[in-house]
């Protein structure tokens, strides 16, 4: 049996179907994984994202230490609760894991990958041997994110009635919500909310207790909010164009080879990889692609540019909101006359620049070969 | 719980196949349709394509992954369910009605008798789930 978040009992009664997830039960749908996209892309919708790993950084030399960590420089991150989204690599520049951190000074927040918990706690101790700063590992918290064109406005009418003991908490809540701009998050009594997400659409995160995690999702419920299984997560996460670890990225290939170069702060920097990536002459990279036809384009697919295989997919998928297969490629070429193979039959696919979906919308652009 | 329709036979990997009279009608059951997930298409044989008992005939794909469908009886492959194309949820919603994937007109008459019951191929899934 795996490990289970505080949330597990509500996803077994509400008939979830559980899986396996980097040693976790996770709910990966509730019975329709397509109903699910829908309702984030259309209203919204709750996803338990409890097992991912969330650390603290306690020191004064956080800021520092994130400089030599991170391959984007928390120097330029300016407002206070300002998320940054970075790699953080290895001395190759190979991608340990992908990660967000919050500029919330003494501590710094960060939430990593949880398939990678124990990798990257290493890793992060042993850099931060060198500085004044402590790793501390923060498992008795929850994490809801709530998802969808709704998702602000009905968090915020949750959190203004009462709930959680006195109104004037959830009045605070509701202020801090107002205040945040897009990717920005703040504390506010023992919560973590944040205007961030992984599928494309408005809506917050929330780090919050274990303890009041059951509190908040069934309020999330009754309002309406649809819960979410990460099948649909990982659907709406490649629509929004965003790299999943171990699929689009790993520990052979760097951020350039990843559409993740405008991530990268190289100019007057000594972060872990960076020489590495200066010397990165010519490399591949990672692109959309967009099928016509029938059919569902998946990982590990070859990717062919006028006849000959200069790639394969890292992610595929059907795409809900689009109503065909999209996917993630790494390849050494593009060209006017792409395919993929599908089962051993060839699919015209078209090239495009990531993201495929934004805000409900179609937005992706052909690439220019 | 999944449904077994004890009318049918079926086979270990997922199949239903329905007798009447030399033509079969095949899909998948109600086990293996909430098993894969949403469907979003299915990769239908041709139409006059003959088979052998067992080949790879047909793909179903849903969100969850691509599965291949089998031949249940030798013979040629006479209608193939168009609805498909533009409704696959079919195969979610009807199974064992409108989610039907293909017609086998039978070479053999006979040549069913080695599928599973339902009760042999309802242990089955149960053992699987074991």
């Amino acid at each position: 049996m795996g490990k289970k978040t505080p949330l597990f009992e509500r996803h077994k009664s509400l008939g979830a179907k559980m899986a396996d997830f980097g040693g976790w039960d996770m709910p990966i749908h509730y019975g329709s994984q397509i109903e699910e996209h829908h309702a984030v892309r259309r209203e919204a919708g709750v996803f338990d994202v409890s097992h991912m790993t969330v650390v603290e950084l306690h020191g004064s030399g956080g800021l520092a230490y994130l400089d030599r960590l991170l391959a984007n420089d928390i120097g330029r991150v300016k407002n206070f609760g300002q998320a940054m989204y970075s790699a953080m690599l290895n001395e190759s520049g190979g991608i340990l894991d992908d990660l967000i951190v919050y500029a919330t000074g003494d501590p710094y927040l960060v939430v990593v990958n949880c398939a990678t918990r124990e990798k990257d706690l290493a890793w992060m101790r042993q850099v931060a041997a060198g500085y004044e700063c402590e790793v501390v590992e923060r498992p008795d918290f929850a994490i809801l994110a709530v998802q969808g064109p709704r998702a602000v406005e009905k968090v915020k009418s949750i959190l203004g009635r009462e709930l959680f003991g006195a109104n004037p908490v959830g009045k605070d809540r509701v202020a801090l919500i107002e205040s945040l701009k897009v990717f920005q998050g703040g504390w506010c009594d023992g919560w973590f909310i944040s205007r961030t997400g992984y599928t494309g659409e408005k809506g917050v995160e929330i780090i919050l207790p274990e303890d009041q995690a059951v509190t908040l999702w069934d309020s999330l419920l009754e309002a309406g909010i649809r819960p979410i299984g990460l099948g649909a997560r990982d659907t709406l996460r490649l629509e929004a164009g965003m790299n999943l670890y171990g699929n689009d990225m790993n520990e052979s290939v760097t951020p350039h080879e990843s559409f993740m170069g405008n991530t990268v702060v190289l100019e007057g920097r000594d972060f872990i990889g960076a020489d590495a990536l200066r010397k990165q002459s010519a490399h591949d990279e990672l692109i959309g692609l967009v099928m016509a036809g029938r059919g569902v384009v998946r990982a590990h697919y070859p990717v062919f540019s006028n006849g000959a295989q200069v790639g394969e997919t890292t992610s595929g998928a059907f795409s809900p909101t689009l109503g065909k297969s999209i996917a993630l490629a790494r390849v050494s070429a593009t060209s006017a006359n792409m395919t993929v193979g599908i089962r051993g039959k060839m699919q015209a696919v078209e090239c495009v620049n990531p993201p495929f979906v934004r805000n409900g919308k179609q937005v992706y652009k052909p690439r220019k070969t | 719980m999944a449904e077994f329709p004890p009318e049918l036979r079926y086979l270990k990997s997922h199949e239903w196949a329905k007798q009447q009279g030399d033509v079969v009608v095949v899909g998948i059951s109600d086990h293996a349709q909430d098993a894969l997930g949403d469907v979003v298409y299915v990769e239908l044989p041709e139409v006059k394509a003959e088979c052998q008992a067992g080949d790879e005939i047909a793909v179903v794909e849903s969100v969850k992954a691509a599965s291949d469908i089998y031949a249940p009886v030798a013979g040629t492959v006479i209608e193939v369910n168009a609805m498909l194309e533009d409704s696959p949820e079919l195969v979610n919603e009807q199974p064992y009605a409108d989610g039907w994937f293909f017609k086998i007109k039978m070479s053999d008459s006979s040549a069913d008798e080695g599928l599973l019951t339902a009760e042999q191929y309802q242990a089955l899934c149960e053992a699987e789930e074991h």
